[in-house]
């Protein structure tokens, strides 16, 4: 059964990492939903948040191909109840019905969305959320004229990861001692994750 | 640069001084012991080349007729040499000819190490004379790849490209570098080879459960069978490996890359795997109870269908690579890890025993084999020769000593087949890319990996003539390789198929040879051609004994097929005799 998953990938800050991180998936003829890459919680080292919808299956033989490549320190994934994950959206619609109906302005209010700019001719709506709340919006403002609309990659936290701090000194380590154990990469396959 | 990397200081330090990017390539290439480099030159190597004048008594350089001779010359030395193989190319066109060399070095893991000439650093990315994007041409085929543009660069990332290209699984790696930077003059501090890279996991841990469940596996099975791969050859475990076979009485058969890992007369060795091996191996995967599958992939030539691969059996499945555990055959017992150091372990734990009834089914199965195919393929009563029987007679005049360059079709499949090995490294073919025109460069390559040895290319009519230039670089530099030509006046393999499964439509499969005796001639290469039986023995033992390079031709059958066979989307059990 196919699903959302979303990726979690730890790399160094190289050039030409994202193409080779990218075709991984147009290789298989798969779809990113979303890409976003980042700082991470570590100076120098490139957070990526992949999110693609394929079965559990697919999705683990791409993260250990991603993390194969030797730029990539790690790679996780998780479906969507063990993140938190949020877009960022903007929308630009114009000034005059903003003003005018004020029941459009409670609409806007109602959905969280705060303004960032405001001219005589259009206002810009900022919101924070989750895709379907977004797409909702839009669909509620179609009607009175939304002018442009975008939205980013999501962004995701994984709940359970202790981050990377320690993780890194493990690899920073010539000779690891221990395997290193990944209790969030996939729950019902404990005995298979990558070292 | 930022990637953090640990390096290790015992090697030499020099005082600092003023070198150009060119010679800094130069030096690296002696710090790692690099002895040969094949290559051709063209304008955005030249400062590399310029400097290479002054290093020709340290680096031999074998200039060969087309870059993909080189890379493919390469890799014959890489396979016989166990080394890293050392390959130069300018941009543009030298190095787009690469692409296929590295496409089948990545899956046949054969380290590489690539250096292209780049267009000034300054002209990157508008369409200068012979740029090409060479990196993002080269990601999904290298192991890794970086384009330098500053001379300060090159120690270290070479340093790099070595130990990424030879650690691990191995692969090839494709540093491109840009003009100016070869020309720049930098203060240098002497090489320090790399062994460690914080992002990159060469070898994962062995984890003792997984030693123990897998021996455990092992002491219970009462039909076990090895699989093994190039794994075995890359981890320098031909040792190990035999005597975790030999402890245990483990019947072992091999990928056409695990190819004279295993002796060919060992007795536990039963043959070979996948769509033209041996009956015995490929039904009785399917009757096996333990499969143990040791630095092989699983690749679908060897499984067939895989819904109707080794159901019953559990699997053990040994990797130096994580991403190939579950990736095709589900495991039972992983077993991560490089199999010189996961084999002795598990070996410690076996019992010893000696599977005697079920080693014996292979030996069944081997007489029913002979009888249908084999007897007839090395001792045909036909008037027109087989390939089987010229391998045949080739193993009894090198008594299965020489090394075996294979091209890709049907005489790889009947080399493969027949050819007898005593030692490891001895077998180089194209596996898993399958590219026609890989031999006769491979084998330049394979005689100055091991030039002790002696060296025989087998090739197909068709074949050959991919990459027939590089019979000059065999003239220029007096390379001692045979070159035996199995000439079916047909691309074979395909016609095969054509046969069997298109009812025989032969659509361009007819392909005609130019009289290759003269085209060897023409390069001041001995050669001679023959069609009667009666003269192979002595035309093998000419073409042996000849000093230096020699060309035989002998004329097959032109629809002799190979056989068995498991066809296409057919599964291992269902391997056909004729
Ligand atoms: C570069 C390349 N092109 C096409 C093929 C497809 N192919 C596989 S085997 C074969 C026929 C090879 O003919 P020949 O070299 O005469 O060898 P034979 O099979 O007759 O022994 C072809 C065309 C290939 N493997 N490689």
């Amino acid at each position: 059964m196919k699903n959302e998953y979303t990726l979690t990938i730890y790399t160094e800050n190289q050039v030409g990492l994202l193409n080779r991180i990218a075709i991984m998936f147009s290789r298989r003829k798969i779809n990113i939903d979303s890409l976003n890459t980042s700082p991470s919680e570590i100076d120098s080292i490139h957070r990526f948040n992949i999110v693609i919808t394929e079965t559990e299956e697919t999705v683990r033989k791409i993260v250990r191909q991603i993390e194969k490549q030797v730029d990539v320190l790690k790679a996780y994934y998780n479906t969507n109840d063990k993140i938190i994950w949020q877009e960022l959206a903007l929308y630009k619609v114009p000034t005059a019905i903003v003003a005018e109906k004020i029941k459009v302005e409670r609409l806007l209010r109602s959905y969280g969305a705060r303004v960032v700019a405001i001219t005589k001719d259009y206002t810009i709506f900022e919101t924070t959320g989750q895709r379907a709340e977004t797409d909702k919006l839009i669909e509620v403002l179609a009607p009175y004229g939304l002018i442009e609309f975008v939205r980013s990659a999501r962004i995701a936290i994984i709940k359970d990861s202790k981050g990377f701090h320690e993780k890194l000194r493990e690899f920073e380590d010539a000779e690891p001692v221990t395997p290193l154990t990944d209790d969030f990469i996939s729950e019902e396959e404990s005995n298979s994750t990558i070292v | 640069m930022q990637t953090e990397t640990t390096t290790d200081k015992a090697v030499t330090t020099e005082i600092v001084t003023e070198i150009s990017g060119s010679e800094a390539v130069l030096k690296a290439l002696i710090a790692e012991n690099v002895d040969t480099i094949f290559g051709y030159p063209g304008g955005a190597i030249m400062p590399i080349y310029d400097a290479l004048y002054d290093f020709n008594d340290q680096l031999e350089h074998i200039l060969v007729r087309h870059e993909q001779g080189g890379i493919h010359a390469g890799q014959g030395y890489a396979r016989t040499s166990g080394k890293t193989g050392v390959v130069f190319a300018t941009s543009g066109p030298g190095a787009t000819n690469l692409v296929t060399g590295l496409a089948d070095a990545m899956i046949d893991s054969t380290p590489l190490v690539c250096i292209t000439g780049q267009v000034f650093a300054h002209l990157l990315g508008t369409d200068a004379f012979q740029e090409t994007d060479v990196i993002n041409i080269t990601t999904p085929v290298t192991k890794w790849n970086y384009q330098i543009t500053d001379a300060n660069e090159i120690p270290a990332i070479l340093a790099k490209a070595f130990y990424i290209a030879g650690s691990g699984r191995p692969g090839p790696v494709l540093i491109d570098i840009t003009k100016n930077a070869q020309v720049q003059k930098f203060e240098y501090s002497g090489y320090t080879k790399c062994n460690h890279i914080r992002s990159y996991r060469p070898k994962p841990i062995i984890r003792k459960e997984y030693i123990r469940a897998a021996a455990e596996m092992i002491n219970k099975s009462e039909r076990p069978l090895v699989i093994f791969g190039q794994g075995v050859i890359l981890g320098k475990a031909e040792q190990e490996f035999k005597q975790f076979i030999e402890k245990a009485g483990l019947p072992a058969a091999w990928t056409i890359l695990g190819l004279s890992a295993l002796p060919t007369d060992h007795p536990l060795n039963v043959g070979m795997l996948g769509m033209h091996g041996n009956y015995g191996p490929n039904v009785l995967t399917n009757e096996c109870d333990v499969l143990i599958a040791v630095g092989m992939r699983f690749d679908d030539r060897v499984t067939g269908r895989l819904d109707r691969y080794a159901k019953q059996a559990k699997v053990i499945h040994l990797d130096i690579d994580p991403s190939e555990i579950d990736k095709n055959v589900k495991a039972d017992v992983p077993v991560w890890g490089d199999c010189k150091e996961s084999l002795p372990l598990i070996t410690a734990l076996l019992e010893k025993r000696n599977h005697q009834d079920w080693v014996s089914k292979f030996s069944t199965c081997m007489e029913k084999e002979v009888e249908a195919v084999i007897q007839n393929e090395l001792h045909p009563t036909d008037e027109v020769m087989t390939m089987g029987e010229v391998i045949y007679q080739l193993n009894q005049l090198t008594n299965g000593d020489a090394v075996i360059v294979t091209d890709v079709g049907q005489h790889q499949m009947v080399a493969c087949r027949y050819a007898k090995f005593n030692s490891s490294k001895s077998n180089v073919t194209s596996g898993g890319l399958g590219t026609m025109g890989f031999a006769l460069p491979a084998a330049i390559g394979a005689k100055y990996g091991a030039p002790e040895r002696q060296v025989v290319a087998v090739i197909g009519d068709g074949g050959v003539q991919m990459t027939i230039q590089e019979l000059g670089t065999i003239m220029q530099n007096n390379i001692d390789v045979r070159i035996l030509i199995l000439n079916n006046r047909f691309l074979g393999m395909v016609r095969q198929w054509q046969q069997l499964f298109n009812e025989k439509r032969y659509s361009f499969v007819d392909i005609e040879s130019p009289d290759f005796v003269a085209v060897a001639n023409g390069y001041r290469i001995a050669g001679n051609s023959i069609s009667k039986r009666e003269d192979l023995k002595d035309a093998l033992a000419t073409m042996l004994n000849h000093k230096g390079a020699y060309l035989l031709e002998v004329f097959v059958g032109k629809e002799n097929n190979v056989f068995p066979m498991v066809p296409q989307g057919c599964g291992v059990s269902e391997i056909r005799l004729k």
